[in-house]
């Protein structure tokens, strides 16, 4: 059984020139042990199909769907209190931007510990314990110190594995990567891809990986989704993406790594129109 | 022959950071000792990890900071502004593209003032030429003459990158700084910048310093590649000896920290991961 399954996602936010649809029924599912990679563009609607699973979306967003399950639960008829006892613990997410989605005024090992304060019901010292671990687990150094630095006091790479420990701390069965090395560099991108891919394999966790980084996907993703302006484009395992990609707009996103550029121009995703591949729609 | 465009001879750049009551005075060695020459019309890209001292460098050639010490030569004129200053020539002939397009356009400044802003105060031109100027500006950036009365949120993220390449352009600098200009763009749009650059440079005859992070870019685009590594150029050469056989272990490191997207390393990594 799927871990994650979605079924003709849409979400519509209401603007003042009339309703935007950001995501335009999108199906997808996520099994366990499996990583997903989600491609496209800005404005494709993959961050924004990812919030509405996390029901983190603000309340100018219609969500609606023909299912909507996380681990055989319905997440469309739970309530908010539920849904809150789920996110963060069983499903949990990593923002893209490290140094601005930690709160700058509380010390790292507070945001660790809030989560299983809440979530896990640990007593003080048991807490502790755990964001110590959390953080030798995300290769921080001296992690007892590190527990009383502010975010400010710690780097980009430092503050995105602040993050990954927050995420993971109540042992989630999903976690959702939004586009979590883009702000750093590649040497920084590539250890954060290894310790996101080492969790992932030692706990068994299923793992969205939302990027617009073609070089993302191939080192890490078993299975990939490419969108384009809120539609799903095609789904095929990594492999048979790279080698025959059958719909044009992955063709094109291909063709414009500047690693593949042939002569002296790089071919460009121009406004053509683009069409699903055969049997995805 | 070709002429040298700008050469830098063991620049130098330090900052000291203030003590305070419980901690004394420290200098920072951001860039210890660095040279470099790039011809007319040819692209030096300098690679590094944040906080190698690349943007310091950049800052130095754009004449924004001056060098602690070392010689900096522009057109082989030698130019050093903590002690003669900077004259509107001197200005004219470097210009700087940011990396982040968001950042660096005032948002209450409309498309049409910033491009003419560089003309006004660097030069005598009234307004009626300025104006002409910035409409065949826009269009040489792949924009139109409509988009001049517009303000900066009006536009996306790689339209503000032309934008900023524009106003870079609108003083026919012989030296364009490039900033990370496309670290903040989405693939596709990245393609468009970069190919944009490369016809501006087939076009001005323009030199390029291009400064990023992203190796599959700098192999694309330059001709020279520089890598820094805290504050010291620990490989310098032409961009096929740079990337065939690297000889630092830093460079060594970043190559192989950059995500391949071929289909040879996809087999490698799924058999690998089969096996495990």
């Amino acid at each position: 059984m799927a871990l994650l399954d979605i079924r003709n996602l849409v979400v519509e936010f209401q603007t003042a020139s009339g309703p935007f649809r950001a995501v335009d029924g999108v199906s997808l599912h996520v099994n366990e042990r499996e990583v997903l990679a989600i491609v496209g563009e800005s404005g494709s609607g993959k961050s924004v199909s990812m919030l509405a699973v996390m029901g983190l979306l603000p309340w100018t967003a219609t969500v609606t769907a023909d299912e909507m399950s996380f681990n055989g639960r319905d997440l469309l008829k739970m309530t908010p209190a539920e849904r809150r006892k789920i996110v963060g613990k069983d499903m949990s997410m990593i923002f893209q931007e490290p140094m601005a989605s930690l709160n700058p005024c509380f010390t790292v090992g507070f945001q660790i510990e809030e989560v299983l304060r809440f979530h896990m019901g640990m007593d003080k010292a048991q807490r502790r314990e755990r964001a110590i671990e959390l953080l030798t687990q995300v290769g921080i150094a001296e992690p007892a110190e590190r527990l009383n630095s502010f975010p400010h006091q710690m780097s980009g790479g430092q503050c995105q594995r602040v993050m990954i420990a927050i995420a993971i701390a109540c042992n989630p069965k999903l976690l959702i990567a939004d586009e979590p090395t883009t702000a750093l560099d590649v040497t920084i991108q590539k250890q954060i891809l290894d310790l996101l891919v080492s969790l992932q394999v030692k706990y068994g966790m299923g793992l969205i990986m939302i990027t617009h980084n073609m070089g993302v996907v191939a080192e890490t993703a078993d299975r990939v989704i490419v969108q384009y302006k809120g539609r799903k484009m095609e789904e095929a395992d990594v492999l048979s993406l790279f080698e025959s990609p059958k719909s044009n707009y992955t063709r094109a996103l291909l063709s414009a790594l500047p690693e593949n550029a042939v002569g002296d121009r790089l071919p460009t995703v121009s406004d053509m129109l683009f069409e699903p591949a055969a049997g995805v729609a | 022959m070709s002429i040298k465009v700008v050469e830098g001879k063991n620049i130098k750049r330090d900052y000291h950071v203030g003590g305070g009551l419980f901690r004394g005075a420290r200098t920072v060695h951001a860039v210890k000792g660095v040279s470099f020459s790039v011809d007319k019309g040819k692209t030096l890209a300098i690679v590094g990890e944040s906080g190698c001292g690349k943007s310091t460098l950049a800052r130095i050639i754009t004449l924004i900071d001056p060098a602690t010490s070392g010689e900096l030569f522009i057109d082989g004129n030698k130019v050093d502004i903590a002690r003669n200053g900077l004259t509107k020539e001197m200005r004219r002939k470097v210009q700087i593209v940011f990396q982040n397009p968001y950042g660096s356009l005032n948002p209450r400044q409309k498309i049409g003032d910033v491009l003419g802003e560089p003309l006004l105060i660097n030069t005598d031109k009234p307004a009626e030429e300025r104006r002409d100027l910035a409409m065949k500006m826009l269009k040489k950036v792949g924009l139109g003459t409509e988009h001049y009365n517009r303000y900066p949120h009006m536009f996306s993220g790689g339209q503000r990158q032309r934008i900023a390449i524009a106003r870079a352009l609108m003083l026919n600098p012989s030296l364009l700084v490039l900033d990370e200009p496309v670290s903040a763009l989405d693939l596709s749009v990245q393609a468009q910048v970069l190919n944009l650059l490369a016809d501006l440079q087939d076009e001005f005859q323009l030199t390029y310093v291009f400064i990023s992070h992203d190796l599959s870019v700098v192999r694309y685009i330059a001709d020279d590649v520089m890598v820094m590594y805290f504050g010291e150029a620990v490989e310098y050469g032409a961009r096929e000896e740079v990337f065939a056989d690297p000889k630092h272990s830093y460079t060594r490191t970043l190559f192989a920290a950059t995500p391949r997207a071929d289909v040879a390393s996809i087999k490698a990594r799924l058999a690998k991961k089969k096996a495990a």
